[in-house]
């Protein structure tokens, strides 16, 4: 991979690749060398972040809340239920999810926008995209949950009983409990179980190719498409060209900036997991 | 000092029990409102989940239903091989007008005039356009059936399908909708004489890929997916258990196996889309193996699914107490015996649990597919796994991005497919793991 990666290096600078704003790698006609477009990585690392970001402003609050609801207040029989039917959502292969966007989540979010502008505005133009950031963020942040909530599950019941008996006896609410003394005790854990999850975002294919589009712009709406590392992945290589065009080598450098941004991502939440473990053995 | 005394004064006014009162309000308050977020967000979790299996099951359930017609065929001579040149012409019965053949007998069925060319045309159209290559085949497995009648069960056509299935609707203008008001009646009119009706659909189990939604199935994706798994287990099971049985048993502990540690761990959480690059670079670019084969899709997939099973494997063996290894030693086994006669055994559970969770994930993967080329309109059964196949979650894919009513349905019904492979191989799990969980 590194070498075809190279490959495509030798033919298109680093520096306008990892810098350039604009995405548009032409299919140049054969022979004509220097026509083959531009390949800028930010609009689709931004595209990727931003979509990452508004899965994870879904998930982590209600992952976080299921976690710390069932791991402190339910009732073992509860527990026992809520807990595997959350984590079928995670068993679920993610092709369904990205069918899911395209059927049902895409067109409610296009229906509802235009009933909204309709009644404030009279003018009943739909604001949001069938494919747009806010769908495929949507729909990743529910894959999402029930990583955010077992990961946390598993920190927060780590916390040792002392702590959680010594807040109680001196009279605080199991809220006060939660937010005063667990969450703080297990907020290492919880952090880096969240940057595990945000490199799974990141990483996610299925849902972002039939959910999020293919423009590959920089925007701050998420009610537009916007286009993915992945995505472009995707579509630079699932076609008839030859190996050798840097329209098809590129997906190598892609995916190696992928593979780089998901190992950093990894590497400093095991970091973060590994150093709060030591507080308590 | 005497501004500072005025409140406490106050306070001290009311009655004991108030003033205790203070603040524990607003305190049992938050409580309440902290439990329902908890109650809210777990039951916001199972609602999609619902949300989610209930768009599948009722998009896709009828997928498993198709609407068939079932008409009295006259395979006539003059049609087929009007020439009487089939003994020496092989051709001829490949070439035959065989929609003629359906054209009539549905002519017929209905009592339509022949010569009015729009009227039957719109009539024919009801029938899949598959029926040619079914009577073809019909009648090149057996050509005695050459100046016979016999009823035979053709498809209707996707529109039809959907129409007598009620999910057309029929308040559209009749300019606005595929199916006309003439095909309508014409569909009641059969259905009241019990030619046209539903019944189960196994051509969605065995047909292969088709631009026709009713003559589309997942009989190919299914014998992909199938050859994938067998290379995954046949390749990942051995050297996973092997790789872990070394790095538990064998490694001794210093900077190199810590590195290989931490490296398949963090295998575990590369993207998936990257196992593809690797793939499409190694296997295809380098190795020069064919695209589009169930083999380099199994490697991949392989590569995919081992980190799983060597993380579940470890754990496995790390559970077996450590007083078995040295009874077994004690009484005189070698480290080999010890280790295949003993620990394997106990750990197996643990491990077969790790194995089909993995190749459980493996099943539902697509996006590295996609890269190796199993984006592909293969209509043939592969014979080996060296030749083109799809994959049953790439078939998904590819029906997902099909516009027409009748794919949102099959692609449902190839979901549901999938989803219950899933469950009963994560069962399958489960229940091994209740069978032999032992509590040491």
């Amino acid at each position: 991979m590194l070498s075809e990666a190279g490959r495509f290096f030798s033919m298109v600078s680093p520096v306008e690749f990892f810098f350039g704003t604009v995405w548009d790698p032409r299919f140049a006609a054969a022979g004509s060398g220097d026509a083959s477009g531009q390949f800028g990585l930010l609009p689709l690392l931004g595209g990727t972040l931003y979509i990452a970001f508004v899965a994870m402003l879904f998930a982590v609050p209600i992952g976080l809340f299921a976690a710390i609801y069932m791991a402190e207040y339910a009732s073992p029989r509860l527990r026992s239920t809520a807990k595997p039917l959350l984590e079928v959502l995670a068993g679920i292969p993610t092709i369904v999810y990205g069918f899911f966007a395209l059927v049902t989540v895409g067109p409610f979010l296009r229906d509802i926008s235009t009933q909204l502008n309709g009644l404030l505005t009279g003018n009943y133009q739909n604001f949001i995209q069938a494919q747009s950031v806010l769908t495929a963020g949507i729909v990743m942040g529910i894959m999402l949950i029930p990583f955010v909530s077992s990961l946390s599950d598993d920190i927060i019941t780590q916390v040792p009983r002392a702590l959680r008996d010594g807040s109680l006896g001196l009279g605080a609410t199991r809220s006060e409990t939660v937010k005063k003394v667990i969450l703080p005790a297990a907020l290492p854990g919880i952090v880096g179980a969240l940057l595990l999850t945000a490199s799974r975002a990141v990483g996610e294919t299925m849902i972002v190719v039939l959910a999020a589009g293919v423009a590959a712009r920089m925007q701050l709406t998420p009610f537009e498409p916007m286009t993915t590392v992945t995505v472009k992945i995707v579509h630079q290589l699932t076609g008839d060209l030859e190996f050798t065009s840097p329209q098809t080598l590129v997906a190598f450098a892609l995916g190696i900036t992928l593979f780089v941004i998901t190992l950093c991502l990894n590497i400093y939440a095991l970091y973060i997991v590994r150093k709060y473990r030591e507080q308590y053995e | 000092m005497t501004d500072l005394a005025s409140p406490t004064v106050r306070v001290s006014t009311r009655p004991a029990e108030t003033r205790r009162d203070i603040g524990i309000k607003r305190r049992y308050a938050a409580e309440r409102r902290f439990r329902v977020y908890g109650i809210s967000a777990i039951t916001l979790g199972l609602l999609f989940l619902a949300l989610l299996l209930s768009t599948v099951v009722s998009n896709g359930y009828t997928a498993f239903l198709q609407t068939t017609i079932t008409l009295p065929i006259e395979f006539s001579e003059k049609v087929i091989d009007p020439k009487n040149e089939r003994s020496t012409d092989a051709k001829q019965l490949m070439t035959a007008n065989y929609p003629l053949l359906v054209r009539d007998a549905l002519v017929k069925q209905l009592g339509l005039d022949a010569t009015k060319r729009p009227q039957v045309k719109q009539a024919t159209d009801m029938v899949s356009a598959s029926a040619r290559t079914q009577l073809r085949d019909m009648v090149v497995a057996d050509p005695s059936i050459i100046g016979k009648t016999v009823p035979v069960t053709l498809l209707a056509e996707a529109n039809i399908d959907s129409a007598f299935k009620g999910q057309i609707d029929l308040s559209v203008a009749e300019t606005n909708r595929k199916v006309k008001d003439q095909q309508v009646a014409w569909m009641n009119q059969l259905a009241d004489a019990g030619v046209l009706k539903k019944s189960f659909n196994t051509g969605i189990f065995s047909f292969g890929a088709s631009s026709r939604p009713e003559a589309a199935g997942v009989g190919v994706a299914l014998i992909g997916s199938l050859y994938m798994m067998l290379i995954v287990l046949v390749l990942s099971l051995p050297i996973g258990v092997a790789a872990s049985i070394y790095l538990e048993e064998f490694a001794p502990k210093n900077r190199l196996t810590d590195l290989i540690e931490v490296n398949i761990n963090n295998l575990a959480a590369v993207p998936s889309i990257v196992y593809g690059l690797l793939g499409l670079a190694v296997f295809i670019n380098f190795a020069g193996m064919p695209r589009s084969a169930a083999l380099v899709g199994g490697f991949v997939l392989t590569l995919m699914t081992l980190p799983t099973i060597i993380i579940a494997t470890r754990a496995a063996l790390k559970a077996v107490p450590p007083s078995i290894r040295s009874a077994a030693l004690g009484l005189g086994a070698s480290k080999m015996q010890t280790i295949f006669h003993h620990v394997l055994p106990l750990a197996m559970p643990g491990i077969l649990t790790g194995t089909i969770i993995g190749l459980a994930h493996a099943l539902g993967e697509t996006a590295p597919l996609l890269l190796i080329g199993m984006v592909a309109f293969v209509v043939d059964f592969p014979g080996s796994p060296l030749e083109p196949s799809t994959a049953l979650p790439v078939q998904i894919y590819m029906w997902a991005n099909e516009a027409e009513r009748a794919f949102v349905e099959r692609t449902s019904g190839a979901i549901i497919i999938l989803l219950i492979f899933l469950v009963f191989m994560n069962l399958g799990a489960i229940l091994l793991r209740r069978r032999f969980e032992r509590r040491w």
